[in-house]
């Protein structure tokens, strides 16, 4: 290795040799190099689970563009809409068809007591509305008034009970005093607000919430006639319904505006893009510490080789060897200790905590440009000083 | 007669400001000639290491001239320090060695301040060898005696062959053998290449070897 190193540097490679002179604190700095690399990668793991965990039920609907309340931010919330827009849509040249979907959130007691919240979509079971294969082959079951689908992704919940549903056990529970039969699962996953998901058909629906009316459902969705651009037949819609209570978005247009909604609006989201700076920030301090300690250390030595005549961009270049060592070995475990901990937070709250291939180059740059500037910062004291005044 | 390689005229220098002030040189005025073993004595305290620190460009000159290798130091741009800096070599007062680094590689950094260097590992091999040193080379300074990282350290300062090497009791650490081995080193490099060596020592053992001795007293240099 110091071979490598020297025929790499062009010169001793000291700072390599000044770490592995002291195992003990080499393996201490590594440890907290890991340790804020993990802080930021949690902290992005979050964040990305929360923009995940809204994509995914739009990724659900069979759709090209939806029609939503002027005032929703998210699916979750926003007034019901007149269904007559739907017939508006309809009505518009290259609009195949249009299905209305009905939202509500339901709290379903646990036989303990406990409450899980699910986040409750009323379809027409005759028409294609959801794109998942299990809710395909469940339409003809969902047209029976008082059945519905559970998200086999729903926190806090046995998996026996999936398993028994999905066994041709039907599993009856209370909502809002009417009874509903899960007769089969489908798959989405919980975000950060709702447990998870219930599926049912419109007419389930109205009974359990029974405010709600036919002629307002919460989201319509519409599918472009094949070959029909779904930006220009947005433009379009925009034209032929200009109401003032509706928005009409292509998908990934809402899915943006929904994501940006909560990672900017939300606690949740301001909170976890505080998190990666503050994160960043002890990871600064981590860094500058174990660094400007190094370079105190080594101050008489420093000093010597000031005297024979060296420059002050060779002792830089020592501390920046030194930090990218650090940013280098301390990143490995860091990562390590970091896909472990989202396989955990995945089992314990069913949050699609995952590693995109980006996050962990980004993380690496990131960790060597900030080790490099805290080596650059701790080595100013040596610049200044006659080499007479640090022996 | 050449250009001498030191020569000083009305130093003074002075530690801490204001009602804190110490002077401790005062008006020094000296010239070394090139290739001449000079032997600096005097009481601790008398302004010998602050002098040699001043000549060795390791510390800035406040008022006089002092012309080394014929480079005015007075006002001099770091630049033009660092240059001299590396045609100096100096031994300090304890050895400075870099603890990470083995024998070889403490005087490898002699060398590698002049660049990549052919065969520098041979050179520092060889320097070490004439110190007694040669089967020690892969040794950490922890695991060296006093004396032989005294001479470790001696090796780091000749290798780059320089053309003066500052001295600050070189000899302290060494016995008698080993010291007066590395003193007929430096005046044999003063007779071979016209290596100039100022050396403070207390060690009356080997001023025979001095071509000229010098002492100091309360800031002032007494005889000539």
């Amino acid at each position: 290795m110091t071979q490598v190193l020297a025929r790499l540097l062009g010169r001793l490679p000291i700072g390599w040799l000044q770490l592995t002179h002291n195992r003990g604190r080499l393996v201490s700095a590594l440890a907290g190099v890991a340790f804020a690399n993990v802080l930021v990668f949690m902290q992005l793991g979050f964040l990305g689970a929360l923009i995940e965990s809204i994509r995914l039920p739009y990724a659900m609907m069979e759709a090209d563009i939806l029609v939503q309340a002027a005032d929703a931010n998210t699916l979750q919330d926003g007034s019901p809409l007149p269904r007559q827009r739907m017939l508006q849509a309809l009505a518009t040249p290259g609009v195949a068809s249009a299905s209305a979907v009905y939202y509500g959130r339901l709290d379903w007691k646990q036989p303990d007591g406990t409450i899980r919240t699910l986040d409750v979509l009323g379809i027409d079971p005759r028409e294609r509305v959801l794109r998942a294969p299990e809710v395909e082959a469940a339409r003809e079951a969902l047209m029976i008034s008082g059945t519905a689908l559970i998200d086999r992704g729903t926190r806090n919940v046995p998996p026996a009970l999936f398993d028994g549903i999905e066994a041709g056990m039907p599993y009856t529970i209370e909502a809002n005093n009417r009874r509903v039969t899960i007769v089969d699962t489908f798959r989405v996953g919980g975000g950060f607000g709702a447990d998870g998901y219930l599926l049912v058909s419109d007419q389930t629906f109205l009974k359990i919430f029974r405010s709600r009316q036919a002629g307002a459902p919460n989201l319509v969705l519409l599918r472009a006639a094949p070959g029909e651009d779904p930006a220009a037949l947005t433009a379009r819609l925009r034209e032929r319904i200009a109401a003032p209570d509706v928005a009409v978005r292509t998908v990934p247009e809402a899915v943006a505006r929904d994501q940006r909604f909560q990672t900017t609006q939300r606690p949740v989201g301001v909170v976890f893009g505080f998190g990666i700076v503050i994160g960043a920030l002890v990871g600064i301090i981590i860094v500058y510490q174990i660094l400007a300690t190094d370079v105190a250390d080594h101050l008489r030595e420093y000093a010597t080789f000031k005297a024979i005549g060296y420059r002050q961009g060779f002792f830089l270049g020592i501390v920046l060897e030194e930090a990218v060592i650090l940013g280098l070995l301390g990143f490995l475990p860091g990562l390590m200790a970091t896909l472990g901990l989202y396989a955990l937070v995945t089992q314990a709250t069913g949050l699609p905590l995952a590693m995109p291939l980006l996050r962990p180059l980004t993380v690496l740059a990131g960790t060597i440009a900030l080790c490099a500037l805290s080596g650059a910062v701790a080595t100013r004291r040596l610049a200044r000083a006659d080499p007479a005044e640090l022996f | 007669m050449s250009a001498p390689a030191i020569s000083v005229r009305g130093l003074d220098h002075a530690f801490g400001q204001d009602e804190a002030r110490r002077q401790v040189l005062f008006g020094l005025d000296l010239d070394i000639a090139a290739g001449e073993l000079v032997v600096l004595l005097g009481a601790s305290g008398s302004g010998k290491t602050t002098l040699l620190t001043l000549l060795g460009c390791l510390r800035e000159v406040q008022a006089g001239s002092v012309r080394v290798l014929g480079q005015e130091l007075n006002g001099a741009t770091e630049a033009t320090r660092i240059a001299v800096r590396r045609r100096l070599g100096f031994i300090f007062q304890a050895h400075n060695l870099h603890e990470s680094l083995t024998a070889r590689q403490n005087v490898l950094m002699g060398l590698e301040v002049h660049g990549r260097v052919l065969r520098a590992a041979e050179a520092a091999a060889h320097v070490l060898s004439l110190l007694g040193l040669g089967d020690r080379l892969d040794y950490l300074p922890a695991k060296l005696s006093g004396g032989q990282k005294q001479r470790v350290a001696v090796a780091r300062a000749l290798v780059g062959n320089p053309d003066i090497v500052f001295a600050d009791e070189p000899t302290a650490a060494l016995d008698r053998d080993s010291g007066r081995v590395v003193v007929e080193l430096l005046r044999g490099l003063g007779r071979a290449r016209g290596t100039t060596t100022l050396m403070v020592t207390h060690d009356t053992r080997i001023l025979e070897l001095a071509d000229r001795i010098l002492r100091m007293e309360d800031g002032r240099i007494l005889a000539g």
